[in-house]
């Protein structure tokens, strides 16, 4: 069974506990995907259901779906947002979640309501000790 | 002997807990005189007396063998060889069993998995389900997708006021509290260009039928730049058409059809007394993932053998039921099994045959009722195995004739849909109908009406 410190996690991004993370590209812009932790949860991703370019969701929104051979997840807004680009690779190669979770494999780009709220989001560090509870727990 | 469980004590205890006194205060806002009614049943009967009862009783039904039928309007009435029979009799087959292990239900999952096939084959969509309750409910669920494609954005669905009056009235009960806004059916005078000219951002889908309710058809060319409209304004086209009549027709898929759903029950299944029946629902593949119901799919095992799963059920059913879109649980497995062996046993060519069988046979008793006296046949628009029929007398008063002094079950009388059309009727003709049978019709018509 996966352990937490086998699991990767990315320094420059802030995450959820619905196990979004979440990296800022300068400004009011972001780039959000899934964590390793969520791909290895879910296992083998077969579709990524997209939201459309100019959608806003406030923060804790559902923006897409991620169907797996075991589940089908909600994903979850870290912050409010207008969606400015979709990662158009995951329709073919939805795939890319499972193989490179932080970097071929995001999911949106928004544009933030507002940055701050990145404040109330786990660093990795965070996240790790998160992740490592969670898997205490047995999971889900 | 009684069957309710509870003691008196038990009673008691309900009643306090919902305040009230006694059985007769509980029931006191039940009219008196319905509350207890006498139920004068008769004494009991062993099995043999009530066989023969019942037999009686169902000798008065007016059953098809012995009555000539001229009904369709969504129904039709058509040969089913008897392997279809004796395919789905078997026991394999004959159980309510869901295939959802498919190491335990390899033929159930094939006979779908060719259904499907066929059925794409027929509709020309990329991907046919397994099949919904019936051609009404099919067309409600084909709403509520294109909403759903449209991510929920758009809300309104244009109906022909030509699709089938009970689909029509199904979709809004269906779409009851989803805030869909339903158009287009207020009026037999929109026809697909004032349907064309109700298309906005809010447009969800446009349903119509083809053959239409009245039985007229379209050409391909005229649905083809409908098609075409319906896509400019962001919509989705949903066809219902009858499965026999493409045996001759265009497919919708050809034309532009996004969603091709309708009754299947023309395929193999008998009439029934009205149902069971089975919906057929066809989409293109990039919708597949919004389409309610389920699919069978063909793989490969671990040794490289051809085997069939579920490939794609209803994931909001299993994972996700709190944001369902559709409570379809189950498909017509049986009914559909039916359609299936029917479309094996006939091929492409006896399909076509039947469907040109239909169309020659209408067209013929369309001639005869044309030159009967006081009837006028609609010919304005081409028609496959049904047209409108102006009558000299009330429809449902010579049918009523017909019925009873000829043993013919007449016509749909079309009043009953369109008001404006009260003096007409819709008669539909099939290939079990022998040139002397419409003949039978023609010489009865002329007597009832005078």
């Amino acid at each position: 069974m996966t352990t937490a410190s086998e699991l990767r996690y990315d320094e420059n991004c802030r995450y959820t506990k619905t196990s979004e993370w979440i990296r800022p590209m300068g400004g009011k812009k972001a780039r959000i995907g899934i964590t390793d932790y969520a791909q290895d949860q879910l296992s083998d991703i077969v579709y990524v259901e997209m939201p459309e370019v100019g959608d806003h969701f406030a923060k804790g929104k559902p923006f897409a779906v991620a169907e797996s051979v075991k589940a089908t997840s909600d994903c979850y807004m870290p912050v409010g947002g207008e969606i400015t680009a979709i990662n158009g690779d995951l329709e073919g190669s939805p795939n890319l979640v499972n193989e490179d979770p932080y970097g071929a494999g995001w999911f949106v780009e928004i544009e933030m309501d507002d940055p701050a709220e990145l404040d109330d989001l786990m660093d990795a560090k965070a996240y790790e000790a998160f992740v490592a509870e969670e898997l205490a727990k047995g999971g889900h | 002997m009684t069957y309710v469980p509870h003691s008196e004590a038990d009673r008691q205890a309900m009643l306090q807990t919902i305040g009230v006194k006694s059985i007769d205060e509980l029931f006191a806002v039940v009219p008196e005189q319905v509350r207890y009614p006498a139920l004068k049943l008769p004494a009991p009967m062993s099995e043999q007396e009530i066989l023969r009862e019942l037999q009686q009783m169902s000798e008065r039904n007016r059953d098809l063998q012995h009555n000539l039928c001229f009904l369709g309007a969504g129904a039709y009435n058509h040969f089913v060889p008897s392997v279809v029979d004796h395919v789905i009799s078997r026991s394999e087959f004959f159980t309510a069993y869901t295939p959802y292990q498919p190491e335990v239900s390899q033929g159930t999952l094939q006979t779908i998995f060719e259904y499907q096939s066929m059925m794409c084959a027929l509709t020309g969509m990329e991907v046919v389900n397994a099949s919904h309750y019936d051609g009404a409910t099919a067309a409600a669920e084909a709403v509520i997708m294109a909403v759903n494609v449209a991510r929920g954005k758009r809300r309104k669905a244009i109906v022909s006021p030509f699709l089938h009056p009970e689909y029509r009235q199904t979709i809004r009960t269906y779409t009851q509290g989803m805030e869909i806004q339903i158009v287009g059916d207020e009026s037999t005078r929109n026809d697909l260009a004032a349907l064309a000219a109700m298309l906005d951002n809010q447009t969800a889908c446009v349903i119509i039928q083809n053959p239409d309710f009245l039985g007229r058809i379209e050409s391909p060319e005229a649905l083809s730049d409908f098609a075409a409209k319906v896509h400019a304004a962001g919509a989705l086209l949903v066809v219902s058409a009858n499965p026999i009549s493409l045996g001759l027709l265009v497919p919708p898929g050809e034309y532009g059809a996004d969603i091709a759903i309708g009754e299947g029950q023309p395929l193999g299944n008998e009439l029934n007394y009205g149902g069971p029946y089975l919906g057929y629902f066809g989409c293109r593949e990039e919708y597949v993932r919004k389409m309610a119901g389920r699919l069978a799919g063909q793989t490969i095992d671990v040794h490289g053998q051809r085997g069939f799963v579920l490939a794609l059920s209803t994931r909001e059913q299993h994972i996700r039921r709190e944001k369902a879109t559709s409570n379809i649980c189950t498909n017509q497995a049986l009914c559909a099994l039916a359609a299936g062996v029917y479309l094996a046993a006939l091929g492409r060519c006896g399909l076509s045959q039947v469907a040109k069988l239909c169309y020659h046979k209408a067209h013929y008793a369309a001639e005869r009722i044309d030159g009967l006296k006081g009837f006028k046949v609609d010919r304005a628009k081409p028609f496959f195995n049904e047209f409108i029929v102006s009558c000299p007398a009330k429809p449902g008063k010579l049918n009523r004739k017909l019925l009873k002094e000829h043993n013919i079950v007449g016509g749909f009388e079309l009043g009953r849909a369109y008001p404006e059309m009260e003096d007409k009727m819709l008669v539909c003709v099939t290939e079990l109908h022998t040139r002397d049978d419409i003949d039978r019709l023609a010489k009865a018509l002329k007597e009832v009406a005078s």
